[in-house]
């Protein structure tokens, strides 16, 4: 099923003449009416009338985050403030957030979009979407609000609350079909009903819908199992729009990128070259239909690979693989790219939750040496020296297999580890040496 | 059906369009809106190949137009109704359609340009009326409707319309575009140029919006009227203060 196959299955060349024709026009917008753009392109000594082809996007200079940031609140916006019509920011974790603004045409590009990726999720206008996700500044909530109305499904807007007991409630009673939240509050979900006693054929669920953390195959499997749901990966960004910019079909083989919207390209986070399908590095992402908040050739951090070739679902879309990872969390490795994520998905293999773990980089003998810290497991008795190490063993194995190349692995008490996210998992000590 | 890419053209030294895109499918009515001197006829003008492309592709089910002369252009099956009415004015109105299809007539004779000639009357019932007038005497809207009339005679897939409305009465505009309308509805496509925003995007199914030489928005009819910058400078539905901050 298709929400609109028109552009969904449009052929190749059709979606190249449209990506080209709103690639130039919102070129000449942006130079027209952001300053940030007119000044970068001006810098940079770009000509936007040499923009040609989708090829020649290459020329142009990259936005960042940092960009976004130096221009808070409103300096990128390329509308008057009073054609906005709705204002959602990024967290701001470190510093200060993201403002993002939407005009009337924004909104409603981005329900279709939303109602695109619950369509290829499996959701129809019979299904009953419980949406388990922050309806506030957070795109999440609304992002999928809007989509889910636009196909006619009935919308539980249950947000997110600490009471998962509450929402397993609603789930149960309210006879929902259709779970859309992070994958971290599945797995919470599932871990509640299994306290609670509650099997999962006692729930309604038929889809899941995922995003807004990279989550592993192996935890797609446990949520898969434990919920009774088919579950799929979309992929968004506040920066570029919130949800909607890619999402699994049914097939789950790779993410079909609303390219009627966005452009993508994947770069070399090292050398900013773009590199080929296959090829894993940074998403960098154009908008080409929006009017409050365009951004030329964002880079998101995020890591992932293009996917060429037909998806036997019908569309023609370009699909990405799911993100494994963040092109700050890169670590090399004698010349060799790792990324947390594969670590990650090893260690997966044997535990039944995120698995906790710290990863420090020396060298030694003009070598890098990659040590894992990661917590014994419970169940495991620590008295039974051989139970300990055979466990350390198999994690080894797992985790050398994973990267390739070889791994100590350290087992450290539960309690270090607590707390460690992102690039505080990393300790790079070459530097130091 | 139309695909363009990367269209430059101009006046001697004077560059005019600066690397325009766009196309139209099969069965549309897409609308080209603008200011004056934005560039809107010059395009036409262009893709009829009156004015010489200096870059770019203009493909017209997959043919490439620009090397043309403009009667292979319309040969091709691609008509353009100019700006202004032109008619010829000492002629009658049954001479002017004779005129229009002389790019075919050679080839199909007498009696298929006589019945092409019935189907326009059907269209427009007043140019039966005034078969043997001379056009230079009809008013303006009947001087539009044989403008279009002939340009119909040369069975066009693509009709590419100049302006229909300027000069016109209100009333006259609006069985002007009817007339568009039905002629989309009989499967025709159109290219339209307009002034008249609010009448282009009622009936057109997308459009673009020209800005000195270069499209500065595209999207479907119902987009551009929500955008407020269409709206301010094309819809008079709000005033815009200079000066107001921006980016």
């Amino acid at each position: 099923m298709m929400y609109n196959s028109e552009f969904e299955a449009m052929p190749r060349d059709e979606i190249e003449q449209l990506q080209i024709e709103r690639l130039q026009t919102t070129l000449n917008r942006v130079y027209r009416n952001v300053a940030f753009y007119r000044e970068a392109f001006d810098a940079a000594g770009v000509n936007i009338e040499k923009i040609k082809s989708i090829g020649d996007l290459k020329e142009l200079p990259f936005t960042t985050k940092e960009d976004l940031v130096k221009s808070y609140p409103y300096g990128m916006f390329a509308v008057p403030l009073r054609d906005i019509v709705r204002i959602h920011s990024s967290s701001g974790t470190t510093g200060k957030p993201v403002v993002v603004g939407y005009t009337v045409n924004d909104i409603r590009n981005w329900s279709e979009l939303v109602a695109r990726m619950l369509t290829a999720g499996g959701i129809t206008n019979h299904d009953l979407v419980q949406i388990s996700l922050n309806y506030s500044l957070f795109t999440g909530g609304f992002g999928y609000h809007y989509g889910a109305e636009k196909i006619g499904a009935s919308v539980i807007p249950a947000s997110v609350t600490g009471d998962i007991e509450k929402q397993i409630m609603i789930m149960k009673d309210y006879k929902t079909t259709a779970l859309v939240s992070t994958p971290s509050y599945a797995l919470a979900i599932v871990n509640t009903m299994a306290e609670m006693k509650i099997h999962p054929d006692e729930l309604f669920l038929k889809y899941g819908l995922f995003s807004a953390e990279t989550w592993s195959e192996s935890i797609r499997s446990r949520i898969e199992e434990r919920l009774h749901l088919i579950a799929t990966d979309n992929y968004g960004l506040s920066e570029i729009i919130g949800p909607g910019i890619s999402g699994e079909c049914q097939e789950k083989r790779g993410l079909h990128i609303n390219e009627d919207h966005f452009i993508v390209e994947v770069i070399d986070p090292a050398t900013l070259r773009p590199l080929p399908p296959g090829a894993e590095g940074e998403l960098v992402f154009s908008t080409i239909t929006k009017e409050g908040f365009p951004l030329i050739r964002y880079r998101t951090g995020d890591i992932a690979s293009l996917i060429d070739g037909d998806c036997p679902c019908g569309r023609t879309l370009m699909r990405m693989s799911r993100v494994t990872g963040r092109s700050d969390d890169m670590i090399l490795l004698n010349g060799v790219k790792i990324y947390p994520s594969q670590i990650e998905e090893a260690l997966m293999k044997h535990e039944h939750v995120a698995p906790m773990y710290r990863i420090i980089v020396s060298s030694e003998h003009d070598t890098d040496v990659i040590e894992i810290q990661t917590a014994i497991p419970q169940n495991i008795v620590l008295d039974e020296m051989k139970v300990v190490l055979q466990y350390r063993d198999t994690v080894r194995a797992k985790v050398e297999a994973a990267i390739a190349m070889p791994v100590k692995i350290t087992l450290v008490e539960h309690d270090t580890l607590v707390g460690l996210q992102g690039k505080g998992r990393i300790i790079d000590r070459r530097q130091e040496e | 059906m139309l695909r363009i890419r990367n269209l430059e053209s101009g006046y001697g030294s004077l560059r005019v369009l600066k690397g325009i895109s766009l196309h139209v499918n099969s069965g549309e009515i897409v609308t080209i809106i603008g200011a004056n001197g934005a560039g809107k006829t010059t395009l036409l003008e262009t893709i009829a190949g009156v004015v010489a492309a200096s870059s770019g592709e203009i493909l017209f089910d997959g043919r490439d137009l620009v090397t043309l002369s403009p009667e292979r252009i319309v040969a091709a099956g691609c008509s353009l109704v100019p700006e202004g009415r032109q008619v010829f004015a000492p002629m009658t109105v049954r001479e002017n359609l004779v005129l229009g299809a002389y790019i075919r007539s050679g080839r199909e004779g007498k009696a298929a340009v006589a019945e092409d000639i019935d189907a326009i009357h059907r269209h427009f019932p007043i140019l039966k009326e005034r078969d043997g007038q001379l056009a230079g005497t009809l008013s303006g809207g009947e001087q539009q409707m044989l403008a279009i009339g002939r340009a119909l005679m040369a069975r066009p897939r693509l009709i590419m319309l100049d302006e229909p409305s300027m000069g016109l009465a209100p009333i006259i505009v609006r069985g002007i575009f009817e007339i568009i309308g039905r002629l989309r509805a009989e499967g025709n496509t159109i290219l339209l140029v307009e002034q008249n925003a609010m009448a282009s995007l009622g009936i057109a199914d997308r459009g673009y919006v020209m800005e000195t030489g270069q499209i500065v928005l595209e999207g479907t009819a119902r987009e551009l009227m929500e955008n407020h910058d269409v709206q301010r400078a094309y819809l008079g539905k709000e005033y815009r203060s200079i000066g107001e901050g921006r980016g």
